[in-house]
């Protein structure tokens, strides 16, 4: 696919930067698999992926921030291996984190030139410093006053500084680790301008960004990642937005389709209460508001790209964050769930994505970590008895073939799979009604995938309501009854599972209008 | 109850982080005996048992309550710099009920004065909890708040006098036989209660779950600030009760002077009896065993006849010494280091090596973490 791609950079110049096979591995997980990466000067070249793809990890492989364990980087076709970032930006390789990490008690002039300054008898030379700012600043067009405190200035200032800096370095290489993320539409402009000005001198420019339309706007060459694989390098012209969608999302394995959710319930809901009703539930900058009821024995997916709310609502709904707006019904009673004790309280589990994060306590046993949300609901002075304890943890270890099976071995070291069964088994032991599952099967084999999917769907049939949240559209769609999507921190349609396919829920991503809206008649 | 399997590992998993403070213990002691013969005789005398592994323990009491308070502290990834000031105030309120008291000798006055006392450390154990899990200021800070501040309340309550006081009940606290010194009865009184009650309830293992994974434990019900709070005022009433038996063994409270600098040396103990700063998962019997090898440390400088102005350098190279033996990072340099020297004796070519690699999947787990944080960050691309 590659090598069909022509450009007219591409037959007079060699790229700047060449990875080749790139494998990086972390313990348990393969962040990076046999990938290949070229950037050539004078084009801004867009990485895209889903959360997990492997995107921070290629640019932490290009500048020496993590090891590589297979495969070769050349800079100007010279192999080159970065020890530190230090060493990558002494040759010219340059990153801007999304985190703007610069001084701002310091002056713009001193942030731009922090570590480089120019002396004159051993001392500081104020005067050089600034005149050198001020270079580079009108270079890209910024009317800031470089002896101004950097502090004074928005984030997105801020942002561009950071990019000035890199700039002072004369850079060949400037890596945009998602510059857009805080900025709003004019400061995006402003920094695209900038983006295109040092192009047009010839820097090469990587650019990470979840946002779509921006990648379309900037780039002049994709690379998709998905699971740490390369799924190809494209033109943007060549790519339609569905296809890129495609490309990020990826079709599953056949192998999962064994699973066959069986006679959704959607049909009968109608005149039942719901487990749980929200009306106009949202919270300002998170998620608009959104209206939703899920019945006992149903699967609601939410599907979306990453950011478009999907984690945001599941938070809400779990009390983890609070709501700015709407109300929650369980069982038709308003309920306020101020914090998780209140949503577990009325029978509501989440399993965060984060697993790591937000779910696992690392230093425990499995036997721990399955009972905490029990023990945690009974309070300290009521510990468990022994006997049920063991009874409980046996049980779950069997049912959900958590391995190894011996109860005292310390989470951290079971694999991704594992860990996220111990996370799902501390839920089912407090028998909720409603299970709140985000991301459930990212990061893990394709064994313990197929063994969780087919678990959720089991637990539907018993009689729980489960809200599924995947960036797989497929898998969404198979074990859900209906789909939520979400697009831009907005509910843009609800569809029957049965009703759909996944070309019409990408599509629905991908554009958001000009889809008729499908509603379900519930 | 437990199955011998389970048992078997986790006595293997105490085994490996309890193993090196308790060596070095042993090594203390054994200088001990080589420099002093007698170090190990116990006498029995007017009904009671004297000997410097007596005192050592009596001398230890104050130390190894407040550690014991600062273990559950540190296992919630806090600190509790105020113990010290804690102690001060103790004391005061204590000797000056009882001075004041109607009848300054008897044992009521004894009683109230020791009940006002805690009572009040436990107002300050909450007023740290507040700052820390309420306010949500980082717990060194919170907590320094009252060790600056304390010593003044202290010396309020004093007048900023020395308060002598002469009760009999009163001493008995501090300096009082019952076969062994009283002192080294509540010590070891509370070190059983806190063991039985952390450890045969859930609060333990919710501690350490809070300590481990703050927000993981929030989403999944653990009532983590009322756990903080709990530990912070527990944490006082310790320094409380070290408090009264340090003012109660030398009938006077002294605002400037008790407890100074205790706090360094019970967290001393916390830390070299295993418990990471980090916090999670702590071991009460490694702090009792940290606080033991503080005070046989102490006593050995006296015992020893080691200089006064070299007491503290002598102190901190063994506690250096102890700490490098915990790392496993040291443990596996000194074994790289061994075997490249091959004209050591085999004996102590072999031990480091041999030793690092349990703590390779034990104790060790924990410098391993940088590298499981970049996978996490990775999955967030």
């Amino acid at each position: 696919m590659t090598e069909s791609i022509a450009t007219p950079l591409q037959s007079t110049v060699d790229p700047v930067v060449e990875l080749r096979g790139i494998t990086v591995e972390f313990p348990g997980v393969r962040a990076l698999d046999d990938v290949d990466f070229r950037l050539f000067p004078g084009e801004v070249h867009a990485l895209i992926g889903e959360n997990g793809a492997g995107k921070s990890t290629l640019i932490k492989a290009l500048t020496g921030v993590c090891d590589i364990d297979a495969g070769e980087i050349y800079l100007n076709q010279a192999p080159v291996r970065f020890a530190s970032p230090k060493a990558a930006q002494a040759a010219g390789i340059s990153t801007v984190y999304q985190e703007v990490n610069l001084c701002p008690n310091l002056t713009v002039a001193e942030n731009i030139l922090l570590g480089r300054e120019p002396r004159r008898f051993g001392a500081i030379d104020g005067r050089a410093m600034r005149e050198r700012a001020r270079t580079v600043l009108e270079r890209m067009g910024l009317a800031i006053d470089p002896g101004s405190a950097l502090g004074d200035y928005p984030i997105a200032v801020q942002h561009l500084v950071a990019i000035a800096r890199a700039v002072e370095i004369e850079s060949r290489v400037l890596i945009l680790d998602e510059p857009t993320s805080s900025l709003d539409a004019s400061e995006v402009a402003e920094l695209f301008r900038i983006i295109r000005v040092l192009r047009n001198q010839g820097t090469a420019i990587l650019f990470v960004s979840h946002f779509l339309e921006q990648v379309y706007e900037i780039s002049d060459r994709m690379t998709v990642l998905r699971n740490g694989r390369r799924v190809g390098e494209y033109l943007p012209g060549d790519l339609s937005r569905v296809e890129l969608v495609s490309a990020m999302l990826g079709r599953e394995l056949r192998v999962l389709e064994e699973i066959e959710r069986v006679a959704a319930t959607g049909g009968d809901a109608a005149g039942r209460v719901p487990v749980i009703r929200v009306d106009g539930l949202g919270r300002t900058g998170a998620i608009e508001p959104v209206d939703l009821e899920i019945h006992e024995g149903e699967v609601v997916g939410l599907a979306g790209l990453l950011g478009s709310g999907r984690t945001e609502l599941a938070r809400l709904l779990f009390g983890a964050d609070h709501s700015s707006s709407g109300e929650i019904r369980v069982d038709g009673r308003v309920v306020h769930l101020h914090n998780p004790r209140a949503a577990i309280a009325v029978g509501i589990a989440f399993c965060s994505e984060d697993r790591k994060g937000e779910g696992l306590i690392a230093d425990l046993s499995i036997r721990d970590n399955l009972i905490l949300a029990m023990q945690a609901s009974r309070g300290w002075p009521r510990p468990i008895p022994r006997r049920v304890k063991d009874e409980l943890v046996q049980r779950y270890i069997r049912a959900l073939d958590i391995r190894p099976a011996n109860p005292d071995t310390l989470v951290r070291n079971l694999s991704g799979g594992n860990q996220q069964k111990v996370v799902l088994a501390r839920w089912l032991i407090v028998e909720p009604r409603l299970l709140i599952l985000d991301e459930p099967t990212r990061g893990i084999d394709i064994g313990a995938k197929a063994q969780i999917q087919k678990l959720v769907t089991d637990l539907a049939t018993d009689g729980l309501a489960v809200v599924f949240i995947s960036a797989e559209l497929e898998e969404v769609l198979r074990i859900s009854d209906r789909v939520v999507v979400l697009r831009d921190r907005r509910k843009i349609a609800e569809l029957r599972s049965a009703d759909t396919d996944v070309d019409a829920v990408m599509s629905l991503i991908a554009r958001g209008h000009g889809a008729p809206e499908q509603r379900e008649a519930v | 109850m437990i199955s011998p399997l389970s048992r078997q590992l986790v006595s293997r998993a105490r085994e490996s982080r309890l193993t090196w403070p308790l060596l070095a213990l042993l090594a203390l002691l054994v200088a001990n005996v080589i420099a002093t013969p007698t170090f190990f005789n116990v006498r029995f005398q007017n009904g009671h048992l004297y000997g410097s592994l007596i005192d050592i323990l009596k001398n230890g009491a104050p130390t190894l309550l407040i550690a014991l308070g600062m273990t559950l502290v540190i296992a919630t990834r806090g600190i509790d710099l105020s113990v010290g000031a804690v102690v001060a105030i103790a004391g005061a309120v204590a000797c000056s009920s009882i001075a004041t008291a109607d009848d300054p000798s008897s044992p009521a006055a004894a009683l109230v004065g020791m009940a006002l006392a805690l009572g009040l450390c436990a107002v300050l154990g909450l007023w740290n909890g507040f700052l820390v899990a309420v306010l949500g200021i980082q717990p060194i800070i919170a907590t320094l708040v009252l060790m600056t501040a304390g010593r003044g309340i202290a010396m309020l309550i004093t007048d900023g006098q020395i308060i002598t006081v002469n009760n009999d009940s009163y001493a008995r606290v501090g300096a009082g036989f019952w076969l062994l010194p009283v002192a080294i009865l509540i010590s070891m009184s509370v070190f059983v209660v806190v063991g039985l009650v952390t450890r045969r309830t859930a609060l333990g293992m919710l501690i350490e779950s809070v300590g481990i994974n703050p927000e993981a434990s929030r989403l999944a019900g653990v009532r983590s600030r009322t756990i903080i709070w709990t530990v912070y005022v527990f944490a006082a009433v310790c320094a409380g009760i070290a408090g009264l038996m340090i003012s109660s063994n030398v009938r006077a409270a002294d605002a400037n002077n008790a407890g100074l600098w205790i706090e360094m040396d019970a967290i001393l103990a916390v830390v070299i009896g295993g418990t990471s700063l980090a916090g999670g998962r702590y071991s009460l019997t490694g702090t009792l065993i940290g606080a033991l090898i503080i005070q046989t440390l102490t006593t050995t400088v006296y015992t020893a006849g080691v200089a006064p102005e070299v007491t503290l350098v002598f102190k901190a190279v063994v506690v250096i010494a102890v700490c490098l033996l915990q790392s496993a990072k040291a443990r596996a340099a000194l074994g790289r280091l061994s075997r490249r020297s091959r004209s050591r004796p085999a004996a102590v070519t072999s031990r480091p090596a041999a030793c690092a690699r349990p703590g390779r999947d034990g104790a060790a787990e924990r410098p391993e973490d940088p590298t499981a944080v970049p996978t996490q960050k990775a999955s967030h691309s």
